[in-house]
């Protein structure tokens, strides 16, 4: 049995097997490291830095840094998260998220980091830049307005669904998600079964006629905060969800 | 902004608000002798949803569009969720799914109207028009009727539950979806609500007694307070009972004649015509046959009752032929009668909801249908304060592409702008000084209507109404509002 990696998290000795991410390893001892362009199954990007800590002192995204024996790794501390929260408030701003009538409210990643971190809106100045919906697909939709560009649908349609539907064209304030074809979405070979559909953090890429069918109570986030999965935090007992409005996000998120 | 040195009454200007609630004014004009000749309510209502939400999927339609209101939205998501049903070829629903949305809608009625009765006009019914303004609010209700004031907040806290059992949440629910509902009602949610159910059921007898004989004690008061004749509209079923959810759209003249009776929903564009006026953001719908001189109408609780030959509940039923023998069974036209009217409607919820909680089809697993796609439909559905349409077309893309809303308050604007006018000519005629009296006869007359503005004016005792004075040169010589504000800009 190969020996494992020992280090330590925000304290905590944490083991890790050869060629594992600091992520990786904080996911198996149950540590939430927040994240949006991470997700097991695809290449690691690192372009959120969400998933930021420190090694020794030094930043570094957790989803790209090999584990090592003897490191150091701190990533719940006040100076971390106050980042954490900027970034959060810039993705919120950049982007037309209108949680009150999205789909994909109660199950968007970015809504429910944004109740993990305390924000009830943005203090930098919504920068109102119009995106587009391509809509042209009968079963998938394209809405630019919330999309964060962390690429996993890049990655997930390249390496899971051998197509490269997606990428990036433009850069910097001007960069967006494009399709691999003239114009739209429906000129490309993506299909309503494609994995590339599943890996989307936020409403950006939709499967056309769900909506809202799963309803409120039901929804991933709607009794636990993000993150519950990885440190194993059972459900609050009251939640039905028939009431517990102050622990619900059920009956708080819009 | 109202210029101090206008020499016309052309020059008021009206600065638009983003919502209806919470925020009017009216302009009272004066001739040399001080003789009411203009009297007019300014609703600046933002309208942007029929704009926004162009290119938008139209599932979302349903969700997005009922944020245009915090008190009614369940009616806005209902109306929307039946037009887009007709999108989807869904609007045969399952039996589980309409009776869910009938139940969400009377939790609406119920609340809505209860939050109307008892926190914002029963200050005036109870303390009086003239009342010192500093106790005309639920808190002083409460105060001297402490039952009255339990029982306000219980009633209105029952019809939220239900919409939350129904809808997901309290306020801007998701549970209408296209061509059903996205969850039934489980045995455990309906339990709770049945625990309260007899309770509701004997409150709301009650408060139809409190407008019942407020309105038989005050007869002639009611008879002339802001009353005029008009025509009524609203949704009926097929044997002309009242109808809140579905039915066919009827409208009768002053005398109860038939304008017309169970149109075809999808071509109300052939029946009701929206006109436009420089001095209000708000458009005046009338009945295109009669033209908009004559053909404006009323909508909501009064036109309702008047509209209908019967309620299907046997308790609310008894209660309209009361209501109807005040007029020997010719339409009520008295504007303060629409809370007689609203608390029969009420009766008549609770005694539908208790129905739908004992029907076990709630608990059904057939929530959704689909069927053949359209590009273009119509919903309408009676709103707690009246007739509501939604009117969509979506492109082969599904994205919407067209949204016209006409909403109760819209229907019923010419009918407060006369209610205003008339209350000005009875209480203000002559008059050169607003005494705060007369100020609340002017607010007790919209408010009867409960236009979405009514939230406001009453519950902080804050007023956002503002009367302004003009003398016939257009110069403004008073300005009153509650607070003491006075505006001059």
């Amino acid at each position: 049995m190969t020996p494992g990696i020992t280090f330590t998290i925000d304290g905590k000795q944490v083991t890790a097997a050869p060629g594992q991410t600091i992520i990786e390893a904080a996911d198996t001892a149950g540590i939430y490291i927040p994240r949006l362009c991470h997700k097991p199954g695809l290449e690691p990007f690192g372009s959120c830095r969400l998933c930021t800590v420190t090694v020794g002192g030094r930043p570094c995204s957790s989803c790209t840094q090999p584990a090592a024996e003897g490191i150091v790794v701190e990533s719940d501390t006040d100076e971390l998260n106050e980042h954490r929260r900027a970034l959060l408030e810039m993705l919120f701003v950049e982007g037309n998220h209108f949680c009150m009538f999205c789909e994909k409210s109660g199950n968007c990643e970015l809504q429910a980091l944004a109740y993990k971190f305390g924000i009830t809106a943005p203090s930098f100045t919504y920068q109102w830049q119009k995106h587009d919906v391509d809509a042209s697909h009968p079963q998938i939709l394209i809405d630019r307005n919330r999309c964060i560009l962390c690429a996993r649908c890049v990655r997930a349609s390249q390496d899971l669904d051998g197509k490269s539907v997606f990428g990036f064209v433009g850069r910097g304030p001007n960069k967006r998600l494009a399709v691999n074809a003239e114009a739209r979405l429906s000129d490309t070979n993506v299909d309503v079964t494609d994995e590339a559909l599943d890996v989307c953090p936020v409403g950006a890429l939709l499967r056309k006629h769900v909506g809202y069918k799963v309803p409120i109570g039901k929804r991933q986030f709607d009794h636990t905060p993000i993150g519950s999965d990885v440190e194993g935090e059972p459900a609050p007992d009251d939640c039905g969800c028939g009431g517990a409005e102050n622990v619900c996000q059920c009956t708080q998120s819009e | 902004m109202v210029s101090t040195t206008a020499t016309s009454t052309k020059r008021v200007v009206i600065e638009p608000v983003t919502r209806v609630e919470g925020h009017g004014k009216v302009t009272i004009l004066l001739d040399e002798d001080n003789h009411v000749t203009q009297a007019r309510l300014h609703i600046v209502e933002f309208r942007g949803f029929e704009r926004f939400i162009q290119g938008r999927p139209y599932w979302e339609l349903p969700v997005a569009v009922q944020r245009l209101c915090g008190i009614c939205p369940v009616s806005h998501h209902l109306c929307a969720a039946k037009a887009v049903d007709r999108l989807v070829g869904g609007e045969n629903l399952t039996p589980t799914a309409e009776k869910l949305r009938r139940l969400m809608h009377f939790g609406q009625m119920f609340q809505s109207h209860s939050l109307h009765f008892f926190h914002l006009a029963s200050p005036d019914l109870l303390f009086g028009f003239d009342a010192d303004a500093a106790t005309r609010h639920v808190l002083a209700v409460a105060d001297a009727y402490p039952e009255l004031g339990r029982q306000a907040i219980l009633m209105r806290k029952f019809g939220q539950e239900i919409i939350k059992a129904t809808a997901g949440k309290k306020v801007h629910g998701t549970g209408a979806i296209p061509g059903g509902m996205n969850k039934n009602l489980t045995i455990d949610e309906r339990d709770v609500l049945l625990a309260d159910m007899n309770q509701m059921l004997q409150w709301a007898r009650d408060a139809v007694d409190i407008a019942k004989n407020y309105t038989v004690e005050h007869l002639e008061l009611a008879k002339t307070f802001g009353t005029f004749e008009s025509n009524h509209v609203g949704l009926v079923t097929s044997d002309g009972a009242l109808e809140m959810y579905d039915g066919g759209l009827r409208a009768v003249d002053a005398d109860g004649g038939t304008i017309f009776d169970h149109m075809d929903n999808q071509k109300y564009l052939d029946y009701i015509v929206e006109a436009v006026r420089p001095w209000s953001y708000m458009k005046f719908p009338f009945i295109k046959s009669i033209g908009p001189e004559n053909g404006w109408y009323r909508v909501g609780p009064l036109s309702r009752v008047n509209v209908c030959n019967h309620i299907s509940t046997p308790e609310a039923e008894a209660a309209r032929q009361e209501f109807k023998a005040v007029t020997n069974g010719r339409p009520n036209h008295m504007t303060l009668a629409y809370h007689w009217a609203r608390m029969i409607e009420t009766l008549h919820s609770a005694e539908k909801i208790n129905e739908l909680l004992h029907d076990p089809d709630l608990q059904g697993e057939d929530l959704v249908v689909t069927g053949e796609r359209r590009l273009e439909a119509v919903g309408i559905i009676e709103a707690p304060r009246g007739t509501l349409f939604h009117h969509y077309k979506i492109n082969e893309d599904d994205q919407c592409v067209m949204c016209n809303l006409i909403v109760s308050t819209t229907s019923n604007n010419e009918p407060m702008n006369l209610a205003v006018q008339k209350v000005a000519e009875q209480y203000l005629d002559g008059q050169a000084e607003i005494t705060e009296g007369m100020l609340n006869h002017i607010e007790v007359a919209i408010r009867a209507y409960d236009p979405c503005l009514s939230c406001a004016t009453h519950a902080l005792g804050q007023m956002p109404l503002v009367v302004e004075l003009y003398d016939h040169e257009g110069t403004l010589i008073d300005s009153k509002s509650k607070g003491a504000v006075t505006r001059d800009d």
